[in-house]
């Protein structure tokens, strides 16, 4: 039996500390196999939809805000950076590193977060949210244009109103109305308004769970921070450090993925 | 390292000593409710999962009964329940049956306990997240059993959008979400298992000395681990679906209902293979232990297994040939699913051969297993029907599909299930049943389940469809006799629960290897300690070496049970026998 037999961080039930490293590691390959397949079918259902709505999508994307989410792409990818030198630091066996790297990480994670909140809260003052808000709020801009009384405005009439009551009704809305203006249902140009909503069920939907995967992830790293402070993450556990590493880059890579297919969605071709 | 076994040695070393039962075993080291709630001994936990099915069984098993006492009469002689509740009824049935029995019966239960004793390990990998996962499925079952005391589901298990989304008036949601929620329980203890098998294997335990049953719950495992997820984020579109009223499914609102299928049958076709696979594991075991033989085909059956978890994957749209996908993509799905019966066959044919010439005696896992090939093979055959896209479109939600899928499920799974547990409950108890009363159940249950599934096949081919509960006067008589199946199965079921129950108080107590069978897990007390074995067990040779009579540690076996055993050589030595002059014939794995 190897010296590491005793060492206070083996469980129980393992040989020695290679067997019980080697179980985390294909533990967390196995999970994260789990988690492509979670979001695969997300993906898959964005996807289908996608292809058979372009131009909603397209539309109805060009409405998030990109600046937010830019900004956000930086701290991920750099929490990533901090996260893989915790693990060399953990290596190293310099703990101080090694908490260090943790909390940065840990408040990247944060602030992707707070900014991530702050974007839902600009949506929501926006009504940018499907369902009986996005409905409402299309149907007063809609009613604004054609009243249930009374003659419909002309497109200039439509155009010189919403320049002149720009608090009356959200930007998005008056654009579809505009947008649509004198075009049948079934014009290749008319934009549907339950099919931009899809879209947005599923900007909510994969950024929510996405959400809810950062929140898990700096939760992990937070308890490595705790456990590298009572001295549990030794240099020979340092795979601690490293499974929760590939959790977290999973999550970020997960985000390299939603942002050009929830916010560059037909970038730079939207000329409307 | 591996040890070779000499094999010219026909005649088997001397069994090992009876071990002493260990003083302090995983059952009696402590007795209070927190020492069992909080506990992270994968048996204690197996026991734990035991409990819980057996509730919802019986849960599922009584909203069967409605259903059939409802079926019993036609529209103009009457109904029991209303055309409502009757809905509610099958749901229920279907969601309890599925996601709460059949799931986590053998991986949870069978799987849980066995399989870090096979390997020779001391637990498995993760205990923390195994114990987690069964507080995963409490969590997901107490909400599924809300819901059906709350009003019920009646969408059918499938629960198909836009109905369940937009017109049903039951209670979808809660049903949903702990369906969603237990299957992380699944997930989890699917990758708890297959780590174990990859990294915690005994000095010897090489992946071709591994038990059949490891290599049935390995496949379970990778198919728990890859489809799982996608049932969960279908259900999750659902559920928002339904709360929000918004179109992912809905096509008045844009949404495919057919993808909701797609994204539903990738799970839930792989799910069957998660429900019939650990099965097929406890089958080789049994098999070969009641006919002292060793498996015919080790490597066929190993591989197969792994055949069946990945064609799984591939064949989900042949339960929509008539939901409107294209001709072509229907033709694909069909040959695939006709693929699919290439590794069930392997394994019905292997265990067949294995039978042929054996030493068979007649206890209750093996009338089991022996019910499981036959109404397996019943059920499997009849799938290549559905298969094929002319007469699917016929056969397409009728009562041919209920026969086919419960000559599956309750023909295989639940015989392969009990199976198991009649094998396996001495060790896991340290009592003896009653053999007499274990074989009577088998029996009963077997006939039982032929008279209520043959005449499904007969009506459902002459038209009736699934799920209705009113039918023309000329099906009564078949639904009268499925009815009268069902309540002597029923009673079948009944037994074990009493005398497995009397075992536990005045049943005899059980030697280590009462079968004589050649596993690791035999090789520890009746019940095990609390870490399995007191040293790492060092393992020389394959899993089924009955000719030569050895266990894997490379030891003698005891004598085998059943009539003639004592005093009687030819049970397993004689000129038939697999020691005999066929010797030649069986395989040697090693």
């Amino acid at each position: 039996m190897s010296a590491s037999t005793h060492s206070p961080v083996l469980k129980h039930h393992f040989e020695d500390l290679g067997q019980q490293h080697a179980c985390e590691r294909l533990g967390i390959w196995m999970f994260l196999a789990t988690e492509v397949l979670f979001f695969g079918g997300l993906f898959g259902a964005y996807t289908v939809y996608r292809l058979w709505y372009p131009e909603e999508f397209i539309l109805a994307s060009s409405h998030l805000n990109r600046t937010i989410a830019t900004v956000n792409t930086v701290f991920l990818i750099t929490s990533s950076l901090t996260m893989t030198l915790a693990i060399r630091s953990a290596k190293l066996g310099d703990r101080s590193a090694l908490i260090r790297n943790l909390l940065i990480t840990a408040a990247l994670g944060t602030a992707f977060m707070v900014m991530k909140g702050f974007e839902y809260k600009i949506d929501f003052q926006e009504r940018y949210v499907p369902g009986r808000i996005f409905q409402e709020e299309h149907d007063a801009a809609f009613r604004a244009v054609f009243p249930t009384s009374g003659p419909a405005l002309t497109r200039e009439q439509a155009e010189q109103y919403f320049k002149e009551h720009p608090e009356a009704h959200q930007r998005w809305a008056w654009e579809l109305v505009l947008h649509n203006y004198g075009k049948d249902p079934n014009d290749p140009d008319y934009r549907d308004p339950g099919k931009m909503q899809l879209f947005l069920l599923f900007y909510y939907i994969m950024t929510g769970i996405h959400g809810l995967h950062i929140i898990i992830g700096i939760g992990c790293i937070l308890w490595l921070v705790w456990e590298a402070r009572r001295g549990m993450i030794p240099p020979e556990n340092y795979s601690t450090v490293e499974v929760v590493s590939l959790y977290w880059h999973l999550v970020d890579a997960i985000w390299l993925f939603l942002m050009p297919l929830l916010y560059l969605a037909g970038a730079g071709m939207h000329h409307h | 390292m591996s040890v070779a076994v000499s094999h010219a040695a026909p005649v088997a070393a001397p069994p090992p000593p009876e071990p002493a039962p260990a003083k302090v075993d995983y059952l009696n080291v402590s007795h209070t409710i927190w020492s069992w709630l909080f506990t992270i001994d994968h048996k204690r936990i197996g026991i734990l999962y035991l409990i819980s099915i057996t509730v919802f069984f019986l849960a599922g098993g009584i909203a069967a009964g409605l259903v059939r006492l409802n079926l019993l009469g036609y529209e103009a002689s009457g109904h029991i329940l209303s055309e409502d509740s009757y809905n509610r009824a099958f749901t229920a049935h279907g969601v309890m049956m599925l996601f709460f029995f059949l799931i986590p019966a053998v991986p949870a239960v069978l799987g849980n306990f066995l399989i870090p004793m096979m390997i020779g390990a001391k637990d498995l990998a993760f205990p923390k997240l195994n114990l987690a996962s069964w507080y995963v499925f409490i969590l997901g079952a107490a909400l599924a059993i809300w819901s059906v005391l709350a009003g019920g589901i009646d969408t059918g298990w499938t629960l198909y959008p836009p109905y369940s989304t937009r017109a049903s008036q039951s209670n979808v949601v809660p049903g949903v979400v702990g369906v969603f929620i237990s299957g992380f329980s699944s997930i989890m203890t699917g990758l708890n298992i297959m780590v174990t098998i990859h990294k915690m294997r005994a000095p010897g335990m090489t992946w071709s000395r591994l038990p059949l049953f490891v290599w049935a719950l390995y496949g379970t495992s990778l198919m728990q681990l890859l489809a799982t997820p996608v049932i969960a984020i279908t259900l999750l579109l659902l559920t928002v679906e339904r709360i929000w009223g918004v179109g992912i499914f809905d096509p008045s609102l844009g949404g495919d209902p057919i993808l909701f299928q797609h994204l539903f049958w990738f799970y839930s076709h792989p799910a069957v293979y998660i429900m019939i696979l650990p099965g097929m594991g406890v089958i080789s075991e049994v098999l070969t232990c009641f006919s002292r033989k060793n498996i015919f085909g080790y490597h066929a059956v190993a591989w197969s297994s792994m055949g069946i978890a990945v064609v799984s994957f591939l064949l989900w749209a042949h339960h929509m040939f008539v939901a409107g996908i294209s001709f072509y993509a229907a033709l694909l799905f069909s040959l695939l699913s006709m693929l699919v019966a290439v590794p069930s066959a392997i394994k019905v044919f292997n265990w067949t051969a294995t039978l042929y010439r054996g030493s068979i005696t007649f206890q209750a896992p093996m009338l089991f297993s022996l019910g499981f090939v036959v109404l397996f093979t019943i059920g499997g055959l009849t799938g290549l029907f559905l298969a094929t896209l002319g007469t699917d479109i016929h056969l397409h939600d009728t009562y041919f599909v209920v026969a086919h899928f419960h000559f599956v499920m309750v023909g295989g799974m639940v015989m392969g299930y009990f199976a198991g547990l009649h094998f396996w409950w001495p060790k896991i108890t340290g009592r003896m049943y009653s053999d007499w009363w274990s074989r009577i159940a088998a029996s009963i249950i077997i006939v039982g389940f032929f008279l209520t599934f043959i005449p499904q096949f007969w009506i459902g081919y002459h038209g009736m469809p699934r799920r209705y509960p009113n039918y023309p006067a000329e099906y009564q008589i078949f639904n009268v006799m499925s009815t009268a199946g069902a309540s002597i199965l029923g009673l079948g079921y009944l037994m074990p629960a009493v005398y497995l129950t009397m075992s536990l108080f005045n049943g005899q107590k059980a030697s280590a290897n009462p079968w004589s069978a050649t596993g690791l897990e035999w090789q520890t007390p009746s019940p095990p300690s609390v870490h399995n074995f007191d040293s790492t067990p060092v393992v020389v040779c394959g899993p089924y070496e009955y000719a030569i009579g050895v266990d894997q540690m490379g030891r003698g076996l005891p004598e085998p049970p059943g009539p003639g055993a004592a005093g009687d050589p030819a049970s397993h030595h004689g000129p038939t026998g697999p020691s005999g002059p066929m010797k030649k014939e069986t395989e040697v794995v090693g």
